[in-house]
Parts: C-alpha cells; sequence; structure tokens
C-alpha cells in the first residue's frame, strides 16, 4: 500500500511555505520575501488560533487545523460552469487566480487586473493594512497569496458595477487558496464590487481571503458579499478597509453557504465625516457555523456607523457576532449604532453575541443592542388564520426579520442579487424540511 | 351552519369553556355578549385554531366539516375568518404583501385563479375606498402604528377581501368611534346574505343597534346561559350582566 504523509494544520502550511517560497508570486521581490517571512514567523507563533484566544472564543477553528490542504489542482479543461452574471462586469477568480479568459471587463471605466502580475508596482501598498501579527489569518494569507484582484478607481469615477466571482473547483483532498485583493477608490469615485464566493456541491477547501481597501476623501464604495461557498466548505475572510473624510465604506454580507465560516471586517474611519456601514444577514442551517466580528475604529471626528446583523439558525447551526466599536479621544461628535439580532428556528441551535463599546471621546452618540429570539407563535398563529400555511407564514415572519438589514441595501444589482439568494437559501431549507 | 355541542376547553391547563351548545344556521347573524373573562376570546381562538387552547369535549362542525381537527389555515379555507380582538402587528410585513398573499391563499383553496399585483391593487384599493381607509395603510407595515380603530379596519378590511362564510368578530367594536362603528358595521351588514354567518362577540350592545343579530346569547363564566332574540341585548344593557346572573342561577 502506498501510504502518503501529509502534514495537517499549521505545520502543513508552514511546511509548504518552506517549499514554495522562491516559486511563489513575487519570489524574487525582497520587499515582498520579507513580507512573508514576516508573515510566516507570526503564524508559526500563533499558528491557528485556539478558543483560548479571546477574539477566537467563539469559533473553534479545530476543523480546520486539523485537515490536510493541498495547492488547489484546477483542472485544466476551460469549459467551467459559471453562474449567471449578476452585473456586466465580472473579474473570475477560480481557485483563487485570477481567470483573464473568463472574465469580461471591456468597457469599463477603470482598470482591473491581477495582483500577481503587477507585484512589482505594489511596494508599501501591498500590506499596508493588514496585520499579520495580530491576525493569524492574515498571516497565513500573507505567507501564501498567490493572486488576487487589483483595483483601482481613479478620482471622480464612477465605476458602476463590478462583480468578483470567486469559485472554487472539487479535488479529491481539500484544498486551500488565500486570495490577497487589493482595491483603492480616489477622490470621489464610486463603485458597486458584488462578490460571489462559491463552489461545487461535494468540494472542500479552505477559501482565506485577505483584503486591502483604501477608500479616499469623498469616495464610496459599496462591497456587497455574498458567501455561498460549498457546504463542505471553510471560508475565514479579514477585509481590512481605511474611509477618509467625507467618503463611505458601505459592506453587505450574506453569509449562506460554507461549513465554518467567520467574516472578520476592520474598518479605521481616518477623515472627519467619514462613514462606514456593515450590515449582514447570516442564514444557516445543519451544522453551520458563522462568524460575523467586526471591529470599527473611529478615529476622526464626526463620523458615522451603523451596523446591523440579523442571524437566522436552522438546525444544529451556531451563529456568532463579535462587534467592537472604539471611539478614539479625538472622535467627537461620533455617531454610532450597533444592532445585532438573531432568530433561533431549531432549539437546538445557538447564538453567541458580544458587542464591546470602547469610548474616550465625551461627546458621542453610541448605541447598541443583541436579541435572541424564536418566531412570534402569534404573529404565525394570525398569518395561518388567514388561509396562510404554516410554512409559508413562518418564510415571511423570517422574511420579515431579514427587513430591517436587508433594506438598506440601496444599490439595485446587489439587491437582486441579495434577494435571490436569501430566495434560493429559503427554498433549499423548505426542501430539507419536505424531504 | 355552525354547530357546536357540548364544547369544552382549557388554557394552561384552566378550564375556561365549560360547555357550549349554539348553533348559527348559514344567513343569520348571532351574537355572544357577555362580562370581561367569561370566555369570549377562548371561544373564538378555539373555533380558529390557535395553539394552546386545548379542546376537552364536545364537537364543532362548520357545513359538515369537522373544524376542531382542522389546521388554522385549512378553517380559513373553508371559509371561516376571525376578526381579532387584539391584531397582531407584523414588523418588517408590508400590509398590501400580506392581503394579496392571504387573498390568494384563499383563492387557491377554493380553485380560483391568483391575483397578480395590479389586479390586486385594483380590489384593495375599491374595497380600502368603502371602509374609508386611506391608501398609505397597504405600504405600511400589517398592524404597526395603527391606531385602535385602524387595526380594526384592517381587521374589516380583511374580511371584506377574503369574504368567508363565517365570520367570527371578537369584540371588533372596542376602541372605536361612533364614525368608524358604522363603518365597520357597514362592511359586515354588506357580507350579509343567505350564504354567510356571523358570531358577533361583544360587551357592549352599542354594536348591535348597527349589526341587528337574529340571535343575542349571553355568555358567563364559560357557558351560555341565556339565549333570545335582538331586545335581550337592549335587556342586558339596561340590567347588566349581575341581573342576568342571577336570574339564570
Ligand atoms: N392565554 C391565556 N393564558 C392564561 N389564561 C387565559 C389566556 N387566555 C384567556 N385566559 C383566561 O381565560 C378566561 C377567559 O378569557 P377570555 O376568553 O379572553 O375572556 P373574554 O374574551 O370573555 O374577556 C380569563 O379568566 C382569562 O384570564
Ligand atoms: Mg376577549
Amino acid at each position: 500500500m502506498n501510504v502518503v504523509m501529509h502534514q495537517v494544520g499549521a505545520p502543513g502550511f508552514l511546511h509548504r511555505f518552506e517549499g514554495l517560497r522562491d516559486r511563489l508570486p513575487g519570489g524574487r521581490l525582497p520587499w515582498l520575501a520579507t513580507l512573508r517571512a514576516q508573515a510566516a514567523e507570526a503564524f508559526r507563533a500563533q499558528g491557528f488560533p485556539t478558543r483560548r484566544v479571546e477574539a477566537w472564543k467563539y469559533t473553534d477553528l479545530a476543523p480546520v487545523a486539523e485537515a490536510g490542504f493541498d495547492e488547489p489542482l484546477t483542472p485544466m479543461d476551460d469549459a467551467m460552469d459559471l453562474p449567471p452574471a449578476q452585473a456586466g462586469a465580472r473579474a473570475v477568480f477560480v481557485d483563487g487566480r485570477f481567470r483573464a479568459d473568463l472574465s469580461s471587463l471591456d468597457g469599463l471605466p477603470f482598470e482591473v487586473s491581477s495582483v500577481a502580475r503587477h507585484l512589482d508596482a505594489l511596494e508599501g501598498r501591498l500590506g499596508a493594512l493588514a496585520r499579520p501579527g495580530e491576525e493569524p489569518m492574515a498571516a497565513l494569507n500573507t505567507m501564501l497569496f498567490e493572486d488576487g484582484l487589483l483595483l483601482d478607481l481613479p478620482e471622480g469615477v464612477e465605476g458602476g458595477v463590478l462583480e468578483l466571482l470567486s469559485l472554487a473547483t472539487a479535488s479529491e483532498r481539500p484544498s486551500a487558496f488565500h486570495p490577497r485583493h487589493l482595491i483603492r477608490l480616489a477622490k470621489g469615485a464610486k463603485l458597486t464590487l458584488i462578490e460571489t464566493a462559491t463552489g461545487p456541491e461535494g468540494a472542500r477547501y479552505l477559501h482565506n481571503p485577505v483584503f486591502e481597501v483604501e477608500v479616499a476623501e469623498g469616495a464610496w464604495l459599496t462591497h456587497g458579499r455574498l458567501q455561498q461557498e460549498a457546504p463542505r466548505a471553510f471560508q475565514l475572510s479579514t477585509i481590512y478597509a481605511t474611509v477618509a473624510a467625507g467618503g463611505t465604506y458601505d459592506n453587505f454580507t450574506l453569509n449562506a453557504g460554507g461549513r465554518l465560516v467567520r467574516n472578520e471586517i476592520h474598518v479605521t474611519l481616518t477623515g472627519p465625516g467619514a462613514a462606514c456601514h456593515m450590515n449582514g444577514a447570516q442564514l444557516l442551517a445543519g451544522d453551520q457555523h458563522a462568524d460575523t466580528t467586526t471591529a470599527l475604529d473611529h478615529a476622526a471626528p464626526s463620523c458615522a456607523s451603523r451596523q446591523t446583523y440579523k442571524t437566522v439558525l436552522m438546525g444544529r447551526s451556531r451563529g456568532v457576532f463579535q462587534g467592537k466599536i472604539l471611539v478614539r479621544q479625538v472622535a467627537q461628535k461620533t455617531d454610532g449604532y450597533q444592532m445585532n439580532q438573531a432568530l433561533l428556528l431549531s432549539p437546538e441551535a445557538e447564538m453567541d453575541s458580544k458587542p464591546q463599546l470602547e469610548i474616550y471621546a465625551d461627546d458621542v452618540k453610541c448605541s447598541h443592542g443583541a436579541t435572541v429570539g424564536e418566531l412570534d407563535a402569534e404573529q404565525v398563529f394570525y398569518l395561518r388564520s388567514r388561509g396562510i400555511p404554516e410554512t409559508q407564514a413562518r418564510a415571511m415572519l423570517v422574511q420579515a426579520f431579514l427587513h430591517e438589514a436587508v433594506e438598506g441595501v440601496t444599490d439595485e444589482a446587489l439587491r437582486r442579487a441579495l434577494d435571490a439568494a436569501v430566495e434560493g437559501w429559503w427554498a433549499r431549507q423548505e426542501e430539507t424540511l419536505a424531504a | 351552519m355552525l354547530k357546536i355541542e357540548g364544547l369544552t376547553a382549557t388554557v394552561d391547563g384552566k378550564p375556561i369553556l365549560k360547555g357550549i351548545d349554539l348553533e348559527i344556521p348559514s344567513g343569520e347573524v348571532h351574537a355572544v355578549m357577555g362580562p370581561n373573562g367569561s370566555g369570549k376570546s377562548t371561544l373564538a381562538y378555539v373555533l380558529a385554531g390557535r395553539e394552546g387552547y386545548e379542546v376537552t369535549g364536545g364537537s364543532a362542525t362548520w357545513d359538515g366539516h369537522d373544524l376542531l381537527s382542522m389546521e388554522p389555515e385549512e378553517r380559513a379555507a373553508a371559509g371561516l375568518f376571525l376578526a381579532f380582538q387584539y391584531p397582531v402587528e407584523l414588523p418588517g410585513v408590508g400590509n398590501a404583501t400580506f392581503l394579496r398573499t392571504a387573498l390568494n391563499a384563499i383563492r387557491r383553496a377554493r380553485g380560483e385563479p391568483e391575483l397578480d399585483a395590479m389586479q390586486f391593487l385594483k380590489l384593495a384599493r375599491q374595497r380600502m375606498r368603502e371602509l374609508s381607509m386611506p391608501e398609505d395603510m397597504l405600504k405600511r407595515s400589517v398592524n404597526v402604528g395603527f391606531s385602535g380603530g385602524e387595526k380594526k379596519r384592517n381587521e374589516i378590511l380583511q374580511l371584506a377581501l377574503l369574504r368567508p362564510k363565517l365570520a367570527v368578530l371578537d369584540e371588533t367594536d372596542s376602541g372605536l368611534d361612533i364614525d368608524a362603528l358604522r363603518i365597520v358595521a357597514d362592511g359586515v351588514n354588506a357580507m350579509r346574505g343567505p350564504d354567510f354567518a356571523a358570531l358577533v362577540i361583544t360587551h357592549y350592545q352599542r354594536l348591535l343597534d348597527y349589526i341587528v343579530p337574529d340571535r343575542v346569547h349571553v355568555l358567563m363564566n364559560g357557558r351560555i346561559v341565556r339565549s333570545g332574540g335582538p331586545e335581550l341585548a337592549k335587556e342586558l344593557e339596561s340590567e347588566g350582566y349581575a341581573a342576568i346572573q342571577a336570574r339564570a342561577a
């Protein structure tokens, strides 16, 4: 018998890095070699965090740490089945690598390209925001990233809608990929980026993206994320964003797929009048675990932040919300709001939430709230007494529960994509319930 | 015909209905009156199939259907409608969506084609005009931020749209001023006909000036203690429940 020993977990990734380091994209660039080596040191020191680490108290990465992952063996056939496009323009990544042949980027008023192809021009930019020393998943990403989306919107450009499709392929052994996306909007630029992450039914993989997002004065980025990974997949994503005076970073995340998912967002508001909206819906069933962790840094006066997260839990699923708002002493006139609500549709589902306010300024308006509840029996009965069948009545109330998070999505393309994703999720649950 | 025989029910293990006998032939409107806590709402909920209201004996049939063995939505499909004493608020559910979903569910059950959004709006607007309801009530979440009177009118709007064959109105008059009361009564009277029966629950005689019942029943402590014609309501008004109870005892 031919037994191949694979190292698993953190040692497996470190081993891979040692073997690959010169062959990774940009391997000959000294600044990048240094960056990767430092990240490797950070990852060696931290490994996959356990639940003893405060930031990971509610999310157990053991299923990731105990698995062995290979490089993705993307099949060479080009006739890939792509999901229907959400917008006109689309950048396609397969197993974390940019695929110009599958993308459609003609006629955009700005340039879309691949990080891997422009590494020699990215010194000082790549890694400017990410903190591998603090976030081990960012360390792993920095150590092993191969590619990512490189977006630069020049001053004043109306970028319209761009879709970022991240597709995983199925392979015999689990694979891991760590795309590094760099997005920069110059003064007054505007863009809606709709990101869809998905993979075929049986695929097992770790998708570990890191985003570094810079929103300049008066610019507006709508960043919609539709996480619909394969049922057995892991997605651990980390977003770092800075927003300058008068700019807006508007993030909406739907967590509907995957087996174990963490969506970690760090936003720093650096100039007066900057704004951040972070809204999201987590739709969980079966054995799914989804974690939304936000850290909002109010580092300038008169900034506003709004967060509304809604989690619907079925089966034995688990949801986590951790939301930290830091209001620095300079950040007078801060207006902060955070609401996190969960709807438990099964007695075995569980939700953990941890809001955290750290306020060092005195002239501040900051509120937060969290609720966990079940469907209201009286509401269900009211609908049924009008002839509406029970499953439909429950579906209406679940949609109503999500409404407050979803209604903030004003971008039409994103709203359509989101509604379709929510409906698809609900239809699958009904099938499961009916089966 | 609604036929209730020896109906007993408990809530939280506590007996509330203690043997109700009541028959309402199609074409008739019957009033059930009684003091607070006598079990009027319990009777309404038991007929509509609310969870937590446990039937411990007796029967209730509607046109031969065994109501008590049916799901709430099946009862609605069979023609039953309950106007709630306290209409339920549904934040995030638009009133128009709610009304159309309900109407189409009922139409499906009756084998009628469903209405699309345009057809529905046309019908709803017409009914709302008849009930003097402002049109923006379609856009708001169901009953959220509605005044007491608006909530009751929204119940009557549902009655007018769903056109049930058996309506149970639970204190639809409470909290209404005289104009609203007249509008609500007109809404109910418009439904009257040989294929329509109603059980009008009320605490006061006032509503019965506008919806003149064929029969009046007095419910006290879980039992119907007296039945009579419309004049019984007047008698209650002048003598009070205590006198009736004393005489019935
Ligand atoms: N959900 C409930 N839980 C406990 N007790 C209830 C409930 N509903 C009704 N009751 C009790 O049942 C009795 C009858 O109530 P109800 O039917 O609401 O009376 P009515 O409508 O005539 O005022 C009262 O004693 C009331 O306290
Ligand atoms: Mg009552």
